[in-house]
């Protein structure tokens, strides 16, 4: 996820936590990009998808015309 | 809410209307080059965002990061490489930079811009993918036919692939746009090359019970010989589901994806693309994508936690059997009964009956399946 970043304020023991949980599982390089995709499944997963207005339809009347809608 | 896709951002490398009109005019102009029936697969699961978020082929930097890694050279997961092989001679007229025309059944299928160049070590590839280099295991087999060189790169999808299961056919931007219009926020997908028997049907609804809804997405296309057609899953698949579940739980879209027998590593490749269609959770055999005895009975399990940054939840769910005593479908974890209560459900055994005509018992197959099944002529590849 790109854009802007802005700080947020965590507790110390959050903190060590989230670091020892990189240490030893990996997958994340720092603690803001554990806290910024814990934030994504939590809170709010849609996104990353470019579909207009005119793509959506035409992806419901295909749905329509199959019997999935 | 269904899945963010893989890597953020589901790829859509299709192109349409007067830009893919100048595209098919110069397919015909530039190099050429003619690619198999798996590798088109490939390209048209590119394009669709099956594989986001992967643009084109893989370029060597990323290759090299998947085969030592699990990761593309950025950190992204990812465990299969998805590479184009070339023969030296059509590779030693390209230079990177360059357009060509990726032809498949005497058409152009895509362009794609070179990237990469680049030789690979089929040696290293199989034992850091396939933990082998067994010349008898199938995805070795078919590493070993490849050519010499590969090419990465971006693709733009000029046409499709022939596709006889278009009908059951959905990309990821549909079922995206299909959960949501269903408001499921949970979707646990299900991927299959068989027929469902009980304890397909226990798992599915393991999962069910608390997510909400199901996606079932057989992987179509290349079969080896004794496998069930295509057409004979899907029809099993609506017997059980127009007469077991209830309505509006369940999806069944068929994906041509290929298949390289790779176990573990597969298994978080399948879970990856689920991910892509929106699948917030993916449910993992316990020999997953598994062939012979070439990996550990929990291999494809143990995997996961090598990818706590994966953005699906795998489930874990337990082989199930009909226990006598319990009366009905139960796992290790949740029935206390000896093995003499236990109806053990083979694949093998169900295949050898519907092989001769017979309809497997009502412990192991749904008699509507069986009969689904036994309606073709000839269910076997």
């Amino acid at each position: 996820m790109s854009g802007e970043k802005v700080k947020i304020e965590i507790s110390r023991e959050a903190y060590e936590q989230a670091k020892r949980f990189i240490e030893e599982q990996g997958g994340f390089k720092s603690v803001e990009e554990l806290v910024e995709f814990l934030i994504t499944e939590a809170v709010g997963a849609e996104g990353g998808e470019e579909i207009s207005p005119e793509e959506e339809e035409k992806i419901k009347e295909r749905l329509r015309r199959l019997g999935y809608m | 809410m269904v899945s963010r896709p893989h890597g953020g951002k589901l790829v859509d490398r299709t192109v349409r209307g007067r830009r893919r009109e100048a595209l098919l005019g110069e397919a015909w102009e530039i190099v050429r080059v003619d690619i198999t029936f798996d590798r088109a697969i490939d390209v048209e699961d590119i394009a669709y965002g099956v594989f986001s978020p992967l643009e084109g082929f893989l370029v060597e930097d990323d290759y090299l990061s998947v085969l030592k890694g699990m990761r593309l050279s950025d950190g992204t997961p990812w465990t299969i490489p998805v590479i184009l092989d070339v023969d030296k001679s059509i590779a030693s007229m390209l230079r990177q930079g360059d357009d060509i025309a990726l032809f498949f059944d005497g058409k152009p299928l895509a362009i794609m811009r070179v990237e990469d160049i680049y030789a690979f070590d089929k040696k290293l590839h199989a034992e850091r993918v396939f933990k082998t280099t067994d010349a008898r295991h199938p995805g070795v087999a078919k590493l070993s036919s490849m050519r010499e060189i590969l090419i990465g790169g971006r693709i733009d999808l000029l046409n499709t692939v022939y596709n006889p299961l278009e009908r059951y056919t959905l990309w990821p931007k549909e079922t995206r746009v299909l959960f949501r219009e269903k408001g499921w926020r949970t979707i646990a997908a299900f991927q299959t090359r068989n027929v469902p028997h009980l304890g397909h049907e226990y798992v599915q609804k393991a999962a069910l019970s608390f997510v909400d809804g199901l996606f079932i997405n057989p992987l179509a296309g290349w079969k080896k010989r004794g496998d069930y057609r295509d057409e004979v899953i899907l029809e099993a698949y609506k017997a059980l589901i127009e007469h077991y579940y209830p309505r509006n739980v369940v999806v069944l879209a068929a994906l041509r994806m290929n298949m390289w027998y790779a176990g573990p590593r597969e298994a978080v490749h399948h879970a990856i693309a689920r991910k892509n269609f929106g699948a917030t959770h993916f449910i993992v055999g316990r020999d997953h994508a598994g062939v012979g005895d070439y990996y550990g009975p929990y291999e494809a399990w143990e995997i996961f936690s090598e990818f706590p940054d994966l953005g699906i939840t795998p489930l874990f769910i337990r082989e199930a059997f009909y226990c006598r005593k319990c009366m009905g479908m139960a796992n290790e974890k949740t029935c206390p009964h000896s093995d003499e209560y236990r109806v053990r459900i083979s694949g093998t055994k169900i295949r050898s009956m519907l092989l001769k005509g017979e309809k497997p018992p009502e412990t192991m197959m749904r008699k509507e399946v069986s009969e689904a099944v036994l309606s073709f002529e000839n269910p076997f590849v």
